[in-house]
Formats: C-alpha cells, structure tokens, sequence
C-alpha cells in the first residue's frame, strides 16, 4: 500500500540514524525563523505597528519633554536629545519581550506549539527557532531607529568599532529578554493578558537611566534605577557611543559595560530554564 | 488476534485528585473511523493528548500503530497526524506556506515539501485559495487545511479531537466528506465528539467515555438501539390536554408514553418516524387539541448518558 510506504520512509528520515539530531535541530529552527520572516514579509505593517511605538517616543521625549530637559552632565535641549537616545534604543529592546510573549501565547492558544510538539520535528526547534527570529527583527528594529537618530542629528561620536560594541550589548539584551518573553507566553493563560504585560513593562524602562539619570531621582529610587539592568545596558551603550554617561560615581554606574554583559547572562540563567521547563511542563 | 491502530489498556491521568483518565482502555480496528463519545470533561481530549503523544499519563498502556507511546514518542509522531479543537495554522501565512512549513518540519526537504503542498491543497480542495492568508478563510477551509497539515506524512491514525465545534451545518458536512475520504485511502481515525449523530455518521464504532473511563464499546446501530432510538414529543397548549396527548400518542407510537407534567410534554418511542409523526398531528387535529409544539428528536448524547449512566451528561 503507497500511504504506508510514504509514512515509513518519512518517518525514518526523521529518526536521528538519518541525519545528525543537531542538523534537524538547526534545519527546524531555521524553518521556524522563515515561517516569522514570512510574516513580516507578507505584512510588512506589522513591523510598523512594533516600531511605531519606539519612533513615536523618540520623538514625543526627545521633542515634546525633550525641550524642558537638560542631561546629567548639564548642556541645551540637543544634548538631551544624545543623552535621551541611546536609551530610547535600550527601550526598544526591553519591549522586545512583549512582542516575544505576544507571539508566544497566541501559538499556544491557537494549537500551533501542540502541532509542532505532536510532529517528529527537534523540539528545540520551537525555542530557539523563536529566539533567533527575535534578533534578526531586533536588528531591523535598531536599523530603522538609527536612521530615526541620525535623522535628528544625534551621532555616534566613537566611530564605527564602538558604535558596533554598543550594538553588541543591545542585542545582548534583547536576546536575554527573549527568554523571559518565552517564559511569560507560555505562563499566561490568554493574548490579552499577554497586552496587559505593558503594565509592567512601561514603569520598569522608566525606573532606570533611560529618561533621566539615577542621581536625579530620590535617595532609594535613585539606587533601585542605578541598579535596573537597563541602566547598565544604556551606560555601556551611551559610552560606547561616545555619549555623556552621566554617572554620578556609584560603583554599579562606573562599571556600566561589565554590568551590561553580567546582567544579561544571569536573566538568561535564570530565565532559558525556566521557559524549557515550562515548554516542557506542558506534557503534565 | 487483532493488529489494533490504536490499543490502550487501563489508561490513567491524575492532576491532583482529579483523575482525567481512570482506567480508559480503547482498542481501534486499522482501517476504521472509531468514535470517543461523551460530555466535556469526560477525558476524550485527555485520551487523544496522551496518544498523540502531547501529555504524559501516569499509569496502563498505549501503543499506537503498534509503537510504545512511553517508550518511543518520537516514533509514534512519526506515524501520526493530529487536528486539534482550534485549527492549528498560521493565521499570517498562506494555505500554501503553512503546508510547506510543516512539510519541511516533517523533515520532507524542501522540494518534496512544496510538491506535497500543491497534492494536499488538491485533494482538500484548496487550490484555489491556496495563495490567500488564512486570515480570511472560511471556518470550513481552515478545518480543511488543518486536516490536509496533518496529513502530510500520510499518517497511519489520525486524531480529530472534535473537528467540528463551532462549524456551521455545511461546513461540517465538508469536514465529514474529507474523514470519508481519508478512510477510504486507508487512514485510521479516533475521532472525539460530543455528537452522537456525527459518530453515528462516520464511525463504524463507538466508545463512550465517562468520567475518565469507557462506559460503553458498540457499534452506532447498537448504541441507538439501547437508547431506544428516535421519540416523537408533543406539548399541548394546556396542562389539563396531557391526558388526552397521552392517549393519542399511545395509540400511535411504539411503547408506553412518558408524561413530564413539569415541562408540559409528553414523549414516546417512535419507529417509522414520518408516518408516526403525521398521525399524531391529525388524531389531535381531530379531537382538536390545541398544539403548542410537536416534533421528533433523534436520540442525543444526553439520552445515551442517561441511559447508561442513569444521570444526565455533566459538563465539568
């Protein structure tokens, strides 16, 4: 019979005799990263719709409060504006992981993870197939933003190694975010609880250096944004830049570029077991 | 001795104290549309997640095409295709990008996938919109391209955990033609349902499932049979007519009729439906009893429950 014939060669093409486990595992995460290219490829909107919101910041701080604001270090509204901007890339990676747990629970909502689990496909594939799918479209989120940037006339002053260095922790972050995202979409029951997420999302970017500096803000609020990963992420970047830092001398902010390579690696630590864990738990 | 597509023995699932399965045992011939019948919460689903290889179970046995579903799941996905109670496709994708995507996670390889792709869209009728977004498919074709993702490998069984919640009448019927279809090409299917005339449509056999375990394994015509098949119900105008309702039902219909005074409705078996029914109508014309309704009900799930369970269908 032709059927079985089909469904036993297929079905040992799949087993790990065939090709290694780790060159399905790598094909499937590719597969899985085409399936989310294609999304924005069919509806490039939707790549408007997650930039929208950085932009529109951008420019409502940058011009709207930017004007009545002056940067740590002293200066006019246009040194505001190089302050304010390299945070405003910090931000744009932190809500990266709304979008991660956006995509997250709607695949599981929608049955699409119980398809992927029921099919003889590496279950890695799901996971890290996600988190590669989330730096190639956080790279265009920080392209289209730097062009914003220079649009305003903010520039890097460090040349290109640096300004590739702070890049470099950007993404670090935002990679790191991705598991927490992961592991919020697989916690949440429904997608709308996934949007209510910004609630969280909104006060924890704003308790850090990415709008003001630490110094300015009272004594324990101070300490607790000097202290927020997004901090060390947007002082590594800004002197990666070659921007004002705007330090006030505390250890944490004078060792921002450390910071911003240990912060990610413990969220990471702690947070890619946790969404295997709960990936995992879904087969209790 | 039987070769069973499907054979579980004493299946078990705790959350808690909860047991979902308690001891399901399901036996499916190759070749067959097998029915798991009963109200939500009685652990179809559950059955159908643990042999689809989705949840572990805590205790008993499953094969599934002759493979261990504790041992060898990996295997067992191999040789199996599942449609779940959403359609499980990507809205933002293509029919055709959908099917080439699984394809290619079925480890099919690129050009076989797409080929696969163009087959399955033919075969679910699908060609034509099958370079539109999904977003914008009716209930019926998504159900279809459901189906056709979880055919791509050909898949010896195939569960269908109720395929056909929240379709409308035709597009139920779609649904239903293509089960047809696939078991005419030699595919098994364990389908879940709270309908019994869509069990009794497809399946050549029924289990039904209560409360974690199979409480009945019959053919459709059997099940009716103890049921006691369909049954005309007339509710006169006035509670004081029941008497005479009664009567007129008696003289016609097959056994004893049953007065519910509460709900002002008396009802009996009945056995050649249309003539029974036209009767009815013009003996109480005649004594000109005033009819508020009169019809005929096929027996549902919650005739056969009470009957085998003595308690109604609860929906946990």
């Amino acid at each position: 019979m032709s059927t079985t014939a089909t469904a036993s060669s297929a079905s040992s093409a799949s087993t790990p005799t065939g090709r290694g486990r780790l060159y399905w595992a790598l094909a499937d995460s590719w597969t899985v990263v085409r399936r989310v290219l294609t999304h924005y490829r069919r509806k490039p909107v939707l790549i408007a719709w997650q930039l929208g919101f950085p932009i529109v910041s951008v420019l409502l701080y940058g011009y709207v409060l930017g004007g009545a604001m002056r940067p740590p270090g002293g200066g006019e509204a246009a040194d505001y504006r190089n302050y304010l901007l390299p945070g405003m890339f910090v931000m744009t990676m932190s809500f990266g992981f709304m979008h991660t747990a956006t995509a997250v629970v709607h695949d599981q909502s929608k049955g699409v993870i119980d398809r992927f689990r029921s099919m003889p496909m590496a279950p890695s594939a799901v996971v890290t197939g996600r988190g590669l799918t989330d730096l190639i479209v956080a790279c265009a989120e920080l392209s289209i933003l730097l062009a914003t940037a220079l649009a305003m006339g903010w520039r890097a002053e460090s040349g290109v190694a640096g300004a590739a260095g702070a890049f470099g922790v950007l993404l670090l972050l935002r990679f790191a975010l991705t598991w927490v995202g992961v592991w919020l979409g697989l916690l949440v029951p429904n997608p709308e609880a996934a949007g209510g997420l910004f609630v969280v999302a909104f006060p924890l970017t704003m308790v850090s250096s990415v709008f003001a500096a630490p110094s300015t803000m009272p004594g324990w609020l101070g300490t607790v944004a000097a202290w927020n990963p997004l901090s060390a992420t947007a002082g590594a970047a800004r002197s990666l830049f070659g921007n004002e830092i705007g330090s006030d001398g505390s250890w944490v902010q004078e060792h921002a570029p450390l910071m911003a390579v240990v912060w990610p690696l413990a969220i990471t630590a702690v947070f890619l077991p946790l969404a295997i864990r709960r990936y995992q738990r879904l087969s209790r | 001795m039987h070769d069973w597509a499907v054979r579980a023995e004493g299946l078990e699932k705790r959350y808690g104290e909860k047991r979902a399965l308690d001891g399901l045992d399901l036996a499916v011939r190759p070749g067959t549309v097998h029915g798991l019948l009963g109200p939500n919460g009685a652990g179809k689903s559950t059955a159908v997640r643990v042999l689809a290889t989705l949840l572990r179970f805590d205790g008993g046995r499953a094969e599934v095409a002759g493979v261990d579903v504790a041992r060898e799941p990996r295997r067992v996905r191999g040789l199996i295709g599942l449609t779940g109670q959403y359609a499980a496709v990507d809205d933002q994708l293509t029919g055709r990008q959908n099917l080439e995507m699984f394809g290619r996670l079925f480890h099919l390889g690129g050009r076989s996938a797409r080929s696969r792709a163009v087959e399955l869209l033919e075969r679910f009728r699908l060609t034509e919109a099958a370079d539109r977004g999904v977003e914008s498919y009716s209930g019926g074709m998504r159900r279809r391209l459901d189906l056709a993702a979880s055919m791509i490998l050909s898949p010896r069984v195939l569960f269908l955990d109720e395929p056909t919640t929240g379709l409308d009448p035709r597009a139920r019927g779609e649904v239903w033609q293509s089960v047809r279809d696939l078991v005419a090409a030699g595919t098994t299917v364990l389908l879940t349902t709270q309908y019994l005339d869509e069990a009794d449509q497809l399946a050549s056999r029924i289990t039904v499932v209560d409360r974690g375990r199979a409480i009945a394994d019959d053919t459709p015509e059997a099940l009716k049979n103890r049921v006691g098949g369909d049954r005309i119900e007339v509710v006169p105008v006035e509670a004081a007519d029941l008497p005479a309702v009664a009567g007129v039902v008696a003289r016609v219909c097959l056994g004893e009729p049953r007065v519910d005074e509460a709900a002002r409705r008396v009802h009996a078996p009945v056995r050649d439906r249309v003539s029974a029914l036209s009767e009815v109508v013009r003996a109480l014309h005649d004594k000109r009893v005033a009819v508020e309704d009169v019809g005929l009900r096929r027996p549902s799930l919650d005739d056969v429950f009470l009957r085998l369970t003595g308690r109604e269908a609860v929906t946990v």
